[in-house]
Parts: C-alpha cells; structure tokens; sequence
C-alpha cells in the first residue's frame, strides 16, 4: 500500500478541530457528513455514526471512544488538511474531552435547535473557551418540526456572547448547510502554532490496543517530527520505545511516512499495555526530552462499584474478560475484593455512571458475561487522629472505599466526603421540584440563572454519593425528561458520616454495612431493612431485622415465623415434582449463609446488595 | 392400582391436573385401553396382590359402572384382589345420583370420596365447582347409605376471602354431615389457574398466612375433639376408617398407575428389573391409548430411584403421617443405617428435636403436631443431612 506523504501538508494547510455537544444533539451525524462531503467515505445510506466503532456506542447512540478521522479538502485551490477528533459526548469523560481539545485550535460546538443549549452545551463551552480555542456555534436540526434556530441563536448569543450572525443553521441528517461549515473551519480557525524544526512533542490524547500489533496512540505533533525508527519516550511512565509505524485516521488506519508538527494520527511502538500510553501523556525523542504538555492527570475513579460472578465457577471467566476489556479502558480502576455473601469477585473505580453502564453493557456484549453489579459507592476520606492508625496506615488521611475499613468516630478528627459541581438546565415550569429534590440529596445552591424566557441554570454542589445512585434518572423524570445535568468534580467536603450496621436477630451482617450521611441514616436504615424482610425467607422462628449506628437500634422489621408451611397434597401424582422441589432447597442449604441462626441465601444477598437497573 | 379417568365435565377454577374436558369420551376404547395397560403392568410389576385400588382422575365417577367393573375384573384375573381389599372411586356430586352408586357398588367399589370442596354456594361458585352445597350434601348422604362407615368427603380451606367464622361454620357443617373420614385440604394456588390467576392479579385478596395457620389449627382441634385421628398432614379419620390406599403412597410401598398421566413406583421384575422405579403415563388420552393399543402400555417415563433417592422419598412422605417412619419400614430401605444412625447423631435433625419439631424414640421418626404443620420447612434440613452421611 501506498503510503502518504504529509509532508505535502504544510502547517498553515492544516485545521486541529473538535465537535462538542450536548448528548444527542448531532455531534456524530454531523461527522459522518463530514466524512462524506471531504470523500473520506463514499456518500451511501449507511453512513451513521461512522466514527462510533463500539457496539454498545452505536446501540446507545453515544461516543465512547474518541476516535480521529484526517480529511482533505480543497477550498479556493488550496489542498487543507483537516483533522477532526471525535469527543466523548457525556460528562464521565470530560477529561478526555479536555485532552481531546488540547490538541485542537477550535470547536465546532453543535446546538440542536429545538431542545437548545442544555447542560453539557454548556460544560463543553466552557471547556474550550479556557482552552481558548475558537468557537463556531452551530444550529443543528434545523430540518425538525420544532426547529427554533432563532430563539436559539439568542440563547448563544446571551450565554456564551457569540453574536447570532456567526452561528451556521444546519441539518447534518440531510446534509444542508454542512458544507459551509467546513469554510467556516478553514476561515475562522487558525492553524497550530508549531514548528516541525522543534524537537518531537507529542500529546496522546487516546489509545487503543490491538491483539497482533499492540496499543496504537492517537497522537497529535505540538513540535517536530516523527517517523519509523525513531526512539520515544513517555513523560510519564519514563519508558522507551522504538517506533514501528506512524501513519492518520481516515478514519481506518492509513500509514504514512512521518507525522509533521501541526498533524494528528496514530503511531505504535512495541507498547504492550494501553497503561503505557496514558491519555494526556507526552512523547518525546529519546535524548531530546521537552516539557511535557499540561493537564496529564491519571484517572481519577468517581464512582465505585463491586463485580462479582453470578456464581462463583465463573471467576476465572469474568477475570479474564475484566483483563481484556481493560486493555482498552485504562481509566478503569481494578481491586480485587471479596464479599462473605457474593465470594470473590473485584472493586472498580469508574469515571462516572455511565462508564460504568458501558462497561457493564461491553462486558454483556462483547465478552457475554452476565455479573452482579454492587451498588455504587464512592470514596470517603478520613482524616486520622489516633496515633495508633496514623502509624498504621503510614498517613494520616486516608481513602475509604469499604465499609469494613470505616475508622471509629474516635480516631478521626474530620471525615470528609467528595463533592461535584453539577449544572442543571431545565424549563423553568420544574424549578420548585427541582430544587427540592436537590435540597433533599444535600446539595448547596451556588447559582441560579435564566438562559431565556423559558430555562433556567442551575449549579448545585452535590456529596457524589447522593447522584451515583439515581439522581439522573429522578431528575429526568421530574421533569417530563426535559431538564439536563452535568457534573465536575469539586474535591472534598466535611461530612458527618457514619457506619449503619445491619443485624439479624442481634448479629451483624457484615456484607451489608453502609458508610453513610447521619442525615440519611434513618431513611435508607428503613427501606434496607425493608427490603431485607422481602429477601429473607421465613424460617421456623421470628427474625427481628435491625438497621443500627454503633449500639442505637434506628430502625426495624419483623419477619413473622412459619407457622403453617406444608403442602396440602401428596399423592401419587405430586411427589416427583415434590421431591425435586424439596431436593433444590436442600441443595440451597449448602449455599446459604448463617448469620447467628439465620439462614440467608445467596440469593437474598444479590437483590440487595445488587445495583437498582434502569427502567 | 390407581387407574385414571382423565376426564371431566368442567374445569374447576382452581384444578391443574392432567384432566380434558371433551364433548365426547370414546369409553368403550379407554375401557379397553385401561384393562389393557393395567394386565400389562400387573405382568411386568409381577405383584401377586393387590392391596387396594384408587380410582382417581378427572372425574372417575363419569365413567361408567361396566368400566369400572371391567377393570376391577381384569385385576382379580392377573393378581390375587382380596375381599376385602379397599376399592375406593372418587367422585363428583354431580355424578352421584343412587342408581348410579349402586351401579359402582356392584361392580365391586366398597369406598366412596366425594369431592365437596365446600358446603357454601357462594364458595362453590368461586372455584367453579358443578353442584351446589344442597347437592354435595344429597350426594353425600345418599353415599353413606350405600358405603356405610366409607365414605370420605374432600374439603378445599383457605379460600380467597374466606374468614375464620366461615371456616369454623364449615367445620361444623361438615361434622354434622360427614361420615367416618375427611380430607382438608389447604388451597395451594398454582400456576396456570383461573383462581390463581385472579388472586396474584389482584382480583381476588390472598389469602394472609397467619389466617391459614389458624384454620389449620382450628380444624385439627375441632375434628379431634369430635373423636378424628389426624393420621396424614391432611387426612382424618375416625373409628379406624384411614386410607388403606393413601397410606401406601406415604409408607412408600409399591403402586402401579394405569391411564393417562397415572404415577407409579414399582420394581418391573417381569423384565428382569430389580430397582423400584419412578414411572409416569403419557399425559395426553388420545397419544397413551394409541401407545397401549400399540404396546400394551402408554409409559411415557421411567427412571430408576437410587437407594438414597428411594430413601428421600420415603422421608420426606412419611413424616406427614402421625406415625411417621419406623424403625421398621426405614430398615427396608436402608438395611445398613438405621434411623438412629443418620438422624439419631448431633446435626439437623437433633436440633430440630430440641426445638420441638421430631421426634425419634423407639417406634421411629416423627413430626410432633406442630412439627407436621411446618415440615416443609423441616425437610430440607433432613434430606440434606441424609445426604451427607
């Protein structure tokens, strides 16, 4: 195969650029035209979401992965090249939003005209304005009944102070307009500031790990080149590596002969696990280091959750299936961790709630494991006061992930909860629900602001765990599905946290304590023992199920004895069927759990501890 | 024997046996087929006696005298039937005019088992029965004329909205009707019912667990102050009237069931077999007759019971009777560990003596009175210590 040369493309030719956009506003569409019109895929009917590799991205009509495409387009007898980069749409991935656009002189941000600016129109603005990037403001949907691009075009205008003249009213779906766009890319964004003179410098802003020729990074060139040979270095692992092959996106994997400051594309280099290519991550020549690009943070997981094998012959299965979809997810956090009632299984630290149900989801489709989903939970601090533990721990403030671990009143000074900042858009006919629902998860407001006649935005500080479980989903259907939210991590709070215990007949189930605010203890005590008395089969004598904070008894429920339980007919017909119904639970005995004299199955376990799905 | 005549007039709304409800029966070839399938399995079972026969079903007393006797017949030809062996036929109110019954008498029945489910119209109504309470009470009497001391009447408690007044009534009812033997059976709702369907939809109010318990408890106390033997988790009897053919299902002996969907445990010697088996019938009339009419019997399945699952069986059936098991009857099954041996030793089956739920002395293995109302909670327990030893 032939392969490019990019040096035909010199910098002033080339255009960096990102699409942003609210989940569902036609981000990806608007890329597929793209593609089309540039000629970097032949125009058919099945052109949708062509950058959207991932099943589950295209069943759920998100983007997980940010891919690239190179297109060329001549525009008044010039050849450019523009590189277009493909952003994660939802709010678990803003930093590789971010990074994404480190690589970018400009934004394309796409608003649909119907529904208009909603709260991650909003969180992608802002990132790129303190990127700094240029901004062109488009009105997608335009085609659709509701379509009300000049109501719109204001919003824009008083949100973001863009006049209304710049924005481009389009429809990606039929193509209308679209072409402009691509003008409007080459005019109003400027090419990179860079110098292939300069030494290397490269930002991995992704990676993906194929089986036969290892992880491929998708890079952009802040400086220098690069070709096959050459030996690179990460910033961040300190690594070395050789070069084996260099080449862009169109969006499939062309090779080329160097890569030109200003480009984007992908290179590999003999790495053997996506960890060593960390999005955010700098590449240099060997000999040659450079000042490694800004804003390289590795992963922090928002949202934990345990995984556990439906039944325990599954481990090695689903730890195989965990090792090979993490290949491609470095932003997973992996502990093994074991449960008394779910075995052994691991802890896993996601970006967000969505990564997590796409995880799941790719674990369901890609690997065809079905697992049990603990409930969300996130990571506590405290900050130590007893020598004892400091010495111990060998610090003085430490994470939290379990409950088991949940140091004693006594030795903390202070224990802390972790914070976001989340942004609510919604017509103003929610507000007075809205707020008491956010009121009623602990959040703080901090600003409360009319977009237009009709929609408000509002930013709450929230305790993380009051939104991890389903917040998002109360929130949409409040709100007839209309209001939209978006968070960013806003660090640590105080908390006044406490441990709930769960005691059967007066022993403590240790698989179920909770770390939990003291303002909630009394609500979630009840329905935990609530549900309890559903999951727990009756047994021969009464069982007193109680929620309890140390030695305080805060709330109960009775699960009556049997007092009749035999079937009425036993006769010749009934007893195959008796006997095997009989022989299944003297089978469940080996598996159930004895807490005091309680017997509890596995199974009651699971519906507890198992994570509520969504409708 | 218990020979099945799989056919009924109406399904009740709360049945889910293997039962049709046909516009019309082909009696002569079920005759032929029934007479059929039970020489051959007498042959293969190898049984020289027969102790006691159960028509059952459907609705056995559809069928007509002349089968009943053609089958009866058939039996005291292939294997030794002794005078006095319990025949017992179960049947309808609808279907229970004198004539009739005399019929059934002649052709050799001497026990009778109405199945009058309740003596409230309204109740009746509720589980689709045919009759009304006057006629299950005619049905009954005309019964006791001609069965004097065996007549048993089957009775359904635990209905959706039935109160505990209701029920004691009933109980009174039924005392001052019945004859020497009464079957009280808790109303299981199982899945596939009209009835059930009502309740679990909502339709209908289900019935509260501790309601049950005490109609239960009101019925055991009530029929045994009236002189009845709580002999069997649902059966009573009084002045010796127990259900020869009934205690062989919880004693585990040998039964052979002939007809559609008919079950049988019996050890086929005739061809050379020498393990009791677990055999079921084809369901379906039409496919069992062809099978019969091919074969010589419609065995739909056979599956040989392991010592152990023999065992199970034998636990778990016998411990719904006041006797229980004895040392005796264990001892056949298990030659080699006794009752003590496996229950008799620290484990399940000690606790739940402590707890007052068994008993194991001399005579054998037992369930106290409140042990039997809660053995299906005992049970898993025990068959899983027998298991492990």
């Amino acid at each position: 195969q032939e392969k490019l040369d990019m040096s035909m493309y010199p910098v002033e030719s080339i255009r960096n650029f990102s699409i942003i956009a609210h989940v569902d506003h036609g981000k990806s569409t608007l890329a597929d035209r793209l593609l089309e019109i540039t000629g970097t895929i032949s125009k058919t009917d099945c052109n949708k979401q062509v950058l959207d590799k991932l099943q589950v991205e295209r069943e759920r009509g998100i983007t997980v992965k940010a891919q690239s495409a190179s297109l060329f387009y001549n525009h008044e007898g010039i050849n450019y090249l523009l590189n277009l980069i493909d952003t994660p749409g939802h709010v678990d991935f803003s930093y590789e939003v971010s990074r994404s656009l480190s690589a970018c002189q400009g934004v394309i941000l796409v608003v649909d005209a119907n529904e208009g600016i909603q709260a991650q129109t909003v969180a992608n603005f802002y990132l790129a304005f303190e990127a700094q990037l240029s901004i062109i403001p488009v009105i997608n949907k335009i085609d659709l009944k509701n379509a009300d691009p000049e109501r719109v075009e204001k919003q824009i205008e008083k949100l973001f102070d863009i006049p209304t003249d710049e924005c481009i009213r389009i429809s990606a779906k039929q193509g209308t307009n679209v072409e402009k766009v691509l003008q409007k890319v080459i005019e109003k964004i400027p090419p990179p500031q860079c110098n292939t003179a300069d030494p290397l410098k490269a930002l991995v802003f992704d990676s993906t790990f194929d089986h036969y020729r290892g992880v491929i990074a998708n890079v952009a060139l802040f400086g220098g080149e690069i070709e096959k040979g050459h030996k690179i270095v990460s910033a961040h692992t300190k690594k070395r590596y050789e070069v084996n092959e260099v080449g862009i996106l169109t969006p499939n994997q062309q090779p080329t002969h160097k890569l030109y400051a200003g480009q984007v594309g992908y290179l590999i280099a003999g790495m053997k696990e996506v960890t060593e290519a960390q999005i955010g991550d700098t590449l240099f020549l060997y000999k040659q280091p450079v000042e490694p690009l800004p804003g390289f943070k590795s992963a922090k997981p928002m949202v934990f959750a345990g995984m556990y094998p439906i039944d325990q012959t599954e481990y090695n299965n689903l730890r195989s299936a965990l090792e090979r979809l993490t290949l491609n997810d470095s932003s997973v956090t992996v502990h093994r961790d074991s449960s008394l009632a779910l075995g052994a299984g691991w802890r896993l630290g996601f970006l967000g709630l969505l990564h997590m149900e796409v995880f799941n989801q790719r674990l369901e489709q890609e690997y065809n494991m079905s697992v049990i989903l603990t409930a969300p939970t996130v990571p506590y601090k405290a900050v130590l006061s007893s020598a004892k533990l400091i010495k111990e721990y060998g610090k003085d403030q430490i994470t939290i992930i379990n409950p088991a671990q949940f140091p004693d009143k006594l030795s903390v000074s202070e224990y802390l909860e972790p914070t976001v900042l989340g942004t609510i858009v919604t017509p103003h006919e929610y507000i007075g629900k809205i707020i008491a629902l956010c009121q009623d998860r602990r959040a703080v407001q901090k600003d409360m602001l009319y977009i237009d006649e009709n929609r408000v935005m509002l930013k709450y500080l929230f305790p993380l765990n009051e939104i991890v479980v389903d917040f998002y989903d109360v929130l949409k259907s409040l709100s007839s599905g209309y209001a939209s939210f978006d968070y960013e991590d806003a660090g640590y709070q105080s908390a006044d946290l406490i441990k709930m215990d769960i005691l059967l007949n007066g022993n403590p189930v240790e698989e179920l304590a909770t770390i939990i605010h003291s303002d909630k203890a009394y609500t979630a005590g009840k329905l935990l023992c609530e549900r309890l008395k559903e999951a727990i089969p009756r047994q021969l004598f009464e069982i007193a199920i109680q929620a309890a904070i140390g030695k305080k008894i805060i709330a109960r429920e009775t699960l009556k004895a049997y007092r009749k339980n035999v079937v009425a007919k036993c006769y010749g017909g009934d007893i195959t069927r008796r006997m095997k119904l009989l022989k299944r639970q003297a089978e469940g005995k080996r598996l159930m759990r004895k807490i005091g004299n309680v017997e509890v199955p596995r199974d009651a376990f699971i519906r507890i501890l198992k994570r509520e799905t969504d409708k | 024997l218990c020979p099945q005549w799989p056919y009924c007039r109406k399904r009740c709304s709360y049945c889910n046996f293997n039962t049709y409800v046909v516009p019309a029966v082909d009696e002569a070839a079920m005759r032929a087929c029934l007479v059929r399938e039970a020489l051959t399995l007498l042959r293969l079972s190898q049984v020289h006696s027969v102790t006691s026969v159960f028509f059952g079903g459907g609705t056995p007393s559809l069928a007509s005298p002349r089968t009943v006797g053609a089958v009866l017949e058939a039996v005291a030809g292939a294997a030794h039937l002794p005078a006095g062996a319990e025949v017992t036929l179960e049947a309808n109110p609808s279907s229970t005019s004198t004539s009739r019954l005399s019929g059934f008498r002649a052709a050799g029945v001497n026990r009778l088992s109405i199945g009058v489910q309740s003596l409230d119209d309204a109740e009746l109504r509720l589980l689709g029965r045919e009759h009304t309470a006057e006629e299950a009470r005619k049905a009954v009497e005309v019964a006791q004329g001609l069965f004097p001391g065996r007549t048993s009447i089957d009775l359904l408690f635990g209905l959706p909205g039935q109160s505990r007044d209701a029920w004691a009534q009933q109980l009174e009812a039924a005392l001052g009707l019945c004859d020497d033997h009464i079957s009280l059976y808790q109303l299981t709702l199982e899945r596939g019912t009209v009835l059930a369907a009502q309740v679990w939809g909502g339709v209908l109010p289900a019935p509260p667990p501790d309601l049950l318990a005490d109609m239960y408890q009101t019925a055991h106390t009530v029929l045994v102050a009236a002189g009845f033997r709580h002999y069997e988790v649902s059966n009573f009897a009084r002045k010796g009237a127990l259900s020869t053919h009934n205690l062989s299902y919880w004693q585990a002996d040998q039964y052979i069931g002939v007809g559609p969907g008919a079950h049988g445990r019996f050890v086929p010697r005739g061809e050379g077999g020498c393990s009791r088996e677990a055999r079921v019938q084809t369901l379906e009339p039409v496919a069992w007759m062809r099978e019969v009419q091919s074969q010589g019997h419609g065995t739909r399945s056979r599956v040989v019971l392991s010592p152990l699952e023999q065992l199970e069986e034998l636990l778990t059936l016998g411990l719904r009777t006041d006797e229980g098991i004895t040392h005796e009857r264990w001892g056949h099954f298990s030659p080699e560990l006794s009752l003590q041996d496996v229950f008799g030793v620290p484990g399940e089956a000690w606790a739940l003596q402590q707890q007052g739920w068994l008993l194991l002395d001399g005579s054998g293995l037992r369930c106290t009175w409140a042990g039997l109302a809660v053995l299906d909670s005992l049970l898993p327990d025990l068959l899983w210590q027998l298991q492990r030893r």
